[in-house]
C-alpha cells in the first residue's frame, strides 16, 4: 500500500528499541517486527446504521431486512444517532480527538454480501483521530511493562451480510454456491486503526485485550470474538533496524487473541525467511489457518484494488461541537486502567485484576464488595472456582444467574465457618444448577452442606475414630505425625466431608494426647 | 485524454461489466471524446475552492435508534433470481471480500 | 365536454361539484390511452406492446397502465365524496408516474431490461403522498434507461413519440411523462430532473415542467441516477396545475437525509400577483450561438412580453455556466457508476447465469444495461478511479461551487433568471443517437440550475420551425430560474407570462396525434 494513511499523511511507526522490545534473530542478522492492527467492533445499537431494522443476533435469515439494508433501488440511508454517540464515546475512551466535522464516503467494490456493492464508510475525515492506548504487557515473571500504542483513527461504517457456502467443504473454496443472509448487512461497525507501533506478538495481544476491555467498559459492544462482534486484522512487516518500513501483508481470519499472537509470530518468521532466501515480500492478504498454524495467500491482487472513494451524496456531514463532545465525555465510565488501579488497592493481584476486567466480571466484583465481601476473596472466587465451573458448563455468568451478592454471601459463609472451601465449591455448583434461583445459604441448607464445627458433636466422632483405629494412634504416638491425615480422613468420611478440617486436627491431637 | 482499449478493459473490470471486443473498440473513441469535452473543467482555476456535494449545506441529519418494522421475508425474496434456504443464492464466489 | 382536454384544476372543480365522477375521468383517459398509446388494453395492468411491434402512430408514453387499480381508486374517491368526506383539492384527478419511482402493484422498470418485471416491495414517498392526496395513478411512463438521455430513445422498451410530430422525440429522460400530458393521456404527471430531464421534454412537447429546489421533494423511492442532482417534479398543461402538483409532493421527509427541513414556499397564494417591477435577468452565457434561430426568435419575443408586463430586463452573467455541462458529465456519471453497482443479479431483476458469482455479475450487467448506461458507468468509474479523481470528480465538484456562487451573485441583480430551455425544438427520432456528445448538448441550458440546486421551470413560449422542417410548428420552451427555495417566484412569473401569451398546449397538424 502507499506510504500514507487514508488521511494522506505519511505513515509513522515507532521502533522496537523505543518500546524495549527484542529484535528477531534471522540467519543474516537482526530484524525488527512492525505490526499495526485494524480492529472492527460491531455496535450494540438497537437498530442498524442506516435503517430501523433490528440488530438482534441470531434472528432467522433475512428477517431483519428492509429496502435500505437490502439495497433496493430507490432506498436511502439515514444515520443512526446512537451509533454516532457510541463511536464518539469510544473515541474519547481511546484518548482520540473528535473531528468537528466529518463525513461519509462510499467504498466501491463488488461482493454479494454487500447489498449496494459499495460500503458506506469514512475516508479522509473520520470521526476520531490521533488516539492512543497504554497497554500492560506481561513480562512472564508476574510483572508487566506498559507500552503506548498510538491509534491513527476510528471511523464509522457498516457491516456486510453473511454468506453460507454450500457444497463439498462448507468453506468458500470448494463451495459450488453461496447463500446470502442480509440480517447483518448495515449493522453499525467501527474500525479502529492503530499506528504500526507494535513490535512483538505479546504487545499485539495485550492491545487487543485492552481494546476489548475498553469497548466493554463503555458498553457500546459486548466485543465477543467468537460471535464476531469484535474482529481483528493484522498488518505485518519486517525491516532491518533503522530501515524504511518493509512491504506488509494483511492477515485475516484471526478468531481469537491467541491466534493473533500465533499468526504474527509465524508471519514474522515467514517474511524473514523469504527475504533471507533472496525473495521479496508481496503485498497481499493472507489467511490464518488455525489448525495448521500457517498463513496462506488469500488473494494475489491482479490489479491494485481501487475502491473509488467519493463523498456519499445520500448523506450529510456530521458535526461534533465541543458542547456535544463534552456532554458525551461525562458518560465515560471507569476505564480498565483505572479499574486495575482500584482493584490493586482492594488487594487484588494484577493478574486477577486483568482477568476480572478482560472477562467482564468487574460488575460482579463491585457488587460483591458492595455487599460486604473482602476484595481479595471476591477476586479469588470470581476468577478461580466460579470462572472454572462456568467455563466447564459453557455458561456465561449472567446466564448462570450468579450475582455479586451471591459471591458475598458465599464468602461470609466461609468466614463464619459454616462452609469449608471444599463445601463452598459444591455450593457454587448448586447455585449454578439453580440458575441463581437459590442463593448460597439456601443451597447449603437444602443440601445439608455445612461444616461440623460444633465442638461437642465433633469430639464424639473424633473419640469414636480414635477408639476404632488403635494401630494408627499408636503410630502417631510413636512419632509418625503424618499418619494423623488418615484419621482426619476417617472423620471426614463419618461427617460426609462436612467436618471443619482445622478443628478436627486440633481435637484429634487433643484426644490422642 | 484518449483511452486505450486496455484502459477501457481495466475500467470495465472495475465496473464489473463484461464487454465484447466490439464494444471495447466502439467505446474507446466515444469515451475519449466525452472525456476530452469534460476535461474543460480543468481550465477553471479552482485550487482554493471548496468542492460542493450538496446544493444545500445540511448537517447532522439523523434518526433515533428506534426499531421500525422490517419487510416480510417473502416480499424481499420474491424478487430474487435464485433463493434457497431463505437466502439469496449466487454461484460460487471466487474473489475475496474488499 | 372532452374530459381529457381539461386541466387538473378544471377537473377538480367538476369533481367537487359532482358534474363528473372520478370514474368517468379515469375512463376517458384510459380510453384515449388505449386508442393512441400502443398498449395491450386487457387485464388489471395493461402493458405497452413490445418495442418491435410498436407502430409509427403509437405515442408509447406508458410502459404499464394500472387500469384496475385506477378504476378502483377512482370509485373509492367517488364513494367517499358521496359520503361527504373531506377530500384533497385534486382528489380524483388522474396522473401518470415516471417509471423511476417505486409503486407497489405494478412493475418499476426504470426503462431498463435490468429491472424488467421488477415488483418493488415498497412505495416511494412521492407515490405515497400522491395516493394520500387521492390522485389516481393511471400508470408508469416510459423514460430513457435509468434517466440517462435527452430523447427517451434510450428506453429498452422503444422510444416515445412527440405528440406534436410523431416523427420527433419528446425529449428526455422523462419523455413518457411529458408525452402523456401533451398527448392528453393524463392532465398531470411526475417526472424527474437530473440535468434537465423534466424541463427539456416539457419544452419539446409544449407543456409546463418544473424542477423544484433540490431537497424539497423526497428522493426516497426514486431509483437513483445522480443522487446530488435527482429531483422529482411536476408536468402539467398549465402553470397553476404544476404549482398544485408540486404542492402535493414537496415537504420534508425523514427517510431522505438530503430532504430540507424548512417549510417549502407557498406556491399558490402569490401565483397571480403579477410581475410588475420584477427584475428579470437574461443570462449572457445561455443564449446566442448554438441556439436555433427559431428558438432565439421566440426567446426575444418572450423578453418583450416581460417588459410589456412591467418587468425590467437586466443582463446578468453566470461566468462559469459554460463549464456546467463538462462538470455535469463528470459528476452525474460518477455518482451513477456507484448507484448502479447494486444491479448485479443477486437480489432482484435480471440474472444471466454463469459459473461464478463474479462472471454472473458481469454478464448480467452486460446484458441488462443498454449502451448509454454502460457509457456513463464507464465514464464515472474512470472519473473516480485512482489517479483521476482529483482532475475529474473533485475538479468538477469545485466548478459546481463556482457555478452556485455565480447564481448567488446573479440573484443579487435579478429576481429570476431566464433562458431558452433547450437550444433546439424537438428533433427527429434517430437524429442524434449516433453521437453521444451531440445528445448531451441538449442539456446546456438546464444543467447550470441543476448543479446549483436552484428551482427552474419550463413553460411554452411559442412555436417555431425546425432547421430540417421550415414549415413545422413545434413548441419552444422558456426557462425561469429562481433563487433556492423561491419556487413560488418562478411560478408567479410563469403564470403571468402564460396568462398573457394564451398558448394552447394541444398539438395539431398533419404529423401530430389526433386531437380528441
Ligand atoms: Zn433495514
Amino acid at each position: 500500500m502507499s506510504a500514507t494513511t487514508m488521511s494522506g499523511e505519511p505513515i509513522s511507526a515507532t521502533t522496537a528499541a523505543e518500546h524495549g522490545v527484542d529484535l528477531l534473530q534471522g540467519d543474516t542478522g537482526e530484524w525488527e517486527l512492525v505490526v499495526g492492527l485494524e480492529v472492527h467492533v460491531e455496535l450494540q445499537t438497537r437498530t442498524k446504521m442506516w435503517c430501523g431494522c433490528s440488530t438482534d443476533f441470531g434472528a432467522d435469515p433475512n428477517t431483519n431486512v428492509c429496502p435500505v439494508c437490502t439495497g433496493q433501488p430507490g432506498a436511502l440511508p439515514v444515520v443512526n444517532e446512537q451509533a454516532v454517540r457510541d463511536a464518539t464515546l469510544l473515541g474519547l475512551a481511546l484518548n482520540g480527538e473528535i473531528a468537528p466535522i466529518c463525513r461519509f464516503h462510499r467504498k466501491n467494490y463488488f461482493y454479494p454480501d454487500l447489498a449496494k456493492n459499495y460500503q458506506i464508510s469514512q475516508y479522509d475525515v473520520p470521526l476520531v483521530n490521533d488516539g492512543w492506548l497504554d497497554v500492560e504487557v506481561p513480562t512472564g515473571d508476574g510483572q508487566s511493562v506498559s507500552r503506548r500504542v498510538r491509534i491513527e483513527r476510528l471511523h464509522m461504517e457498516e457491516d456486510t451480510g453473511k454468506s453460507l457456502h454450500v457444497g463439498d467443504t462448507g468453506r468458500l473454496h470448494g463451495a459450488d454456491r453461496s447463500l446470502i443472509d442480509y440480517n447483518r448487512c448495515g449493522i453499525p461497525l467501527l474500525e479502529i486503526v492503530s499506528r504500526p507501533d507494535i513490535h512483538d506478538a505479546d504487545t499485539a495481544q495485550a492491545y487487543l485485550r485492552e481494546l476489548q476491555s475498553i469497548v466493554r467498559a463503555t458498553g457500546v459492544s459486548d466485543a465477543r470474538m467468537e460471535e464476531g462482534s469484535i474482529r481483528c486484522d493484522a498488518n505485518v512487516s519486517v525491516r532491518r533496524p533503522g530501515d524504511e518500513l518493509g512491504t506488509r501483508t494483511e492477515i485475516k481470519n484471526l478468531n481469537s487473541i491467541r491466534s493473533l499472537g500465533r499468526a504474527i509470530a509465524y508471519e514474522a518468521q515467514r517474511q524473514i525467511g523469504v527475504i533471507e532466501d533472496g525473495g521479496t515480500i508481496v503485498m497481499e492478504t493472507r489467511h490464518w489457518d488455525e489448525g495448521r498454524g500457517v498463513t496462506e495467500t488469500l488473494r494475489v491482487k491482479e490489479s491494485v484494488t481501487d475502491y473509488r472513494y467519493f463523498p456519499d451524496p445520500d448523506l450529510v456531514e456530521i458535526t461534533s461541537p465541543a458542547e456535544k463532545v463534552e456532554a458525551i465525555r461525562t458518560l465515560l465510565p471507569e476505564l480498565p486502567a483505572a479499574s486495575r488501579a482500584r482493584l490493586g488497592e482492594a488487594g487484588v493481584t494484577p493478574e486477577q485484576a486483568a482477568a476480572i476486567i478482560a472477562t467482564g466480571l468487574l460488575p460482579w466484583f463491585d457488587d460483591a464488595v458492595a455487599a460486604g465481601a473482602d476484595g481479595a476473596a471476591a477476586a479469588n472466587w470470581l476468577v478461580g472456582d466460579i470462572a472454572g465451573q462456568l467455563s466447564a458448563e459453557g455458561l456465561r455468568i449472567e446466564a448462570a444467574g450468579l450475582t455479586g451478592a451471591h459471591v458475598a454471601e458465599l464468602i461470609a459463609l466461609i468466614e463464619d465457618g459454616t462452609l469449608s472451601t471444599k463445601l463452598a465449591k459444591q455450593v457454587v455448583a448448586g447455585v449454578i444448577d439453580a440458575r441463581g434461583a437459590k442463593g448460597p445459604a439456601q443451597v447449603a441448607e437444602d443440601q445439608g452442606l455445612r461444616q461440623v464445627s460444633d465442638e461437642g458433636e465433633l469430639r464424639t466422632i473424633v473419640e469414636q475414630v480414635v477408639a476404632a483405629n488403635a494401630d494408627t494412634v499408636e503410630a502417631i504416638r510413636g512419632g509418625n505425625d503424618k499418619a494423623i491425615g488418615a484419621l482426619v480422613g476417617q472423620v471426614m468420611k463419618e461427617t460426609r466431608g462436612q467436618a471443619d478440617p482445622r478443628k478436627t486436627n486440633e481435637l484429634l491431637r487433643e484426644v490422642i494426647g | 485524454m484518449a483511452l486505450s482499449a486496455d484502459e477501457v478493459r481495466h475500467v470495465a473490470r472495475l465496473a464489473r461489466l463484461a464487454l465484447t471486443d466490439a464494444e471495447v473498440e466502439a467505446l474507446a473513441p466515444q469515451l475519449s471524446q466525452i472525456l476530452a469535452y469534460a476535461e474543460q473543467v480543468g481550465e477553471v482555476a479552482a485550487q482554493d475552492v471548496e468542492p460542493t456535494t450538496h446544493p444545500f449545506a445540511l448537517r447532522d441529519v439523523s434518526r433515533p435508534d428506534e426499531p421500525q418494522p422490517s419487510l416480510p421475508r417473502e416480499d424481499v425474496l420474491a424478487a430474487a433470481p435464485h433463493a434457497e434456504q431463505d437466502r439469496f443464492g449466487v454461484p460460487r464466489i471466487v474473489s475475496e471480500e474488499g | 365536454m372532452v374530459l381529457t382536454r381539461l386541466s387538473a384544476v378544471e377537473l377538480a372543480q367538476k369533481l367537487r361539484t359532482k358534474d363528473v365522477s372520478a370514474v368517468e375521468v379515469v375512463e376517458a383517459h384510459l380510453e384515449r390511452i388505449a386508442a393512441i398509446d400502443g398498449v395491450v388494453a386487457d387485464g388489471d395492468v395493461w402493458r405497452a406492446v413490445p418495442a418491435d411491434e410498436l407502430t409509427s402512430r403509437d405515442i408509447h408514453a406508458y410502459l404499464h397502465v394500472t387500469a384496475a387499480a385506477a378504476r378502483e381508486h377512482a370509485a373509492d374517491v367517488d364513494r367517499r365524496r358521496a359520503a361527504g368526506d373531506d377530500l384533497g383539492p385534486l382528489a380524483g384527478v388522474p396522473l401518470a408516474l415516471k417509471d423511476v419511482l417505486t409503486m407497489r402493484g405494478a412493475p418499476t422498470t426504470v426503462g431498463s431490461r435490468m429491472l424488467e418485471g421488477w415488483l418493488p416491495p415498497y412505495d416511494a414517498t412521492v407515490t405515497e403522498r400522491l395516493r394520500a392526496a387521492d390522485l389516481v395513478v393511471l400508470g408508469k411512463t416510459n423514460m430513457d434507461e435509468f434517466a440517462m438521455g435527452s430523447s427517451t430513445e434510450n428506453s429498452a422498451y422503444g422510444p416515445t413519440r412527440n405528440p406534436w410530430d410523431l416523427g420527433r422525440v419528446p425529449g428526455g429522460s422523462s419523455g413518457g411523462s411529458a408525452a402523456a400530458v401533451a398527448g392528453l393521456m393524463a392532465p398531470l404527471s411526475i417526472g424527474t430532473d437530473t440535468g434537465g430531464s423534466i424541463r427539456q421534454p416539457a419544452a419539446l412537447t409544449g407543456i409546463v415542467g418544473a424542477k423544484p429546489t433540490y431537497g424539497t421533494v423526497s428522493r426516497y423511492g426514486l431509483v437513483a441516477f445522480a443522487s446530488s442532482l435527482d429531483q422529482a417534479g411536476p408536468f402539467a398543461r398549465t402553470v397553476e396545475d404544476a404549482a398544485h402538483l408540486q404542492t402535493l409532493i414537496h415537504g420534508h421527509d425523514p427517510r431522505d437525509s438530503t430532504s430540507i427541513t424548512d417549510t417549502p414556499a407557498d406556491l399558490l397564494t402569490t401565483l397571480r400577483d403579477g410581475i410588475d417591477g420584477l427584475r428579470i435577468g437574461v443570462v449572457t452565457e445561455l443564449q446566442g450561438d448554438g441556439y436555433e434561430p427559431g428558438v432565439r426568435r421566440v426567446f426575444e419575443q418572450a423578453l418583450e412580453r416581460f417588459e410589456r408586463l412591467g418587468a425590467k430586463i437586466v443582463e446578468v452573467s453566470l461566468p462559469h455556466a459554460g463549464y456546467g455541462l463538462p462538470a455535469y458529465y463528470l459528476i452525474a456519471p460518477s455518482e451513477a457508476s456507484s448507484n448502479l453497482a447494486r444491479f448485479d443479479g443477486v437480489r432482484y431483476g435480471l440474472r444471466v447465469d454463469a459459473p461464478t458469482a463474479e462472471e454472473m455479475n458481469a454478464a448480467t450487467r452486460a446484458a441488462g444495461f443498454g449502451p448509454e448506461v454502460k457509457r456513463r458507468i464507464m465514464i464515472g468509474t474512470h472519473a473516480l478511479s485512482s489517479g483521476y479523481y482529483d482532475a475529474y470528480y473533485l475538479q468538477a465538484s469545485k466548478v459546481r461551487t463556482l457555478i452556485a456562487r455565480d447564481f448567488a451573485s446573479a440573484f443579487e441583480q435579478a429576481d429570476v433568471l431566464v433562458s431558452p430551455t433547450s437550444p433546439t425544438v424537438a428533433f427527429g427520432l434517430g437524429d442524434k443517437t449516433a453521437d453521444p456528445l451531440a445528445m448531451y448538448l441538449n442539456d446546456v441550458a438546464t444543467v447550470p440550475a441543476s448543479l446549483a440546486g436552484t428551482p427552474a421551470l419550463s413553460l411554452p413560449a411559442g412555436t417555431a420551425e425546425a432547421p430540417d422542417a421550415p414549415q413545422a410548428t413545434l413548441p419552444v420552451g422558456l426557462q425561469i430560474m429562481a433563487p433556492l427555495l423561491r419556487d413560488d417566484l418562478m411560478y408567479r412569473v410563469g403564470w403571468a407570462f402564460e396568462s398573457d401569451l394564451g398558448f394552447t398546449p394541444i398539438p395539431a397538424g398533419d404529423t401530430a396525434v389526433e386531437v380528441a
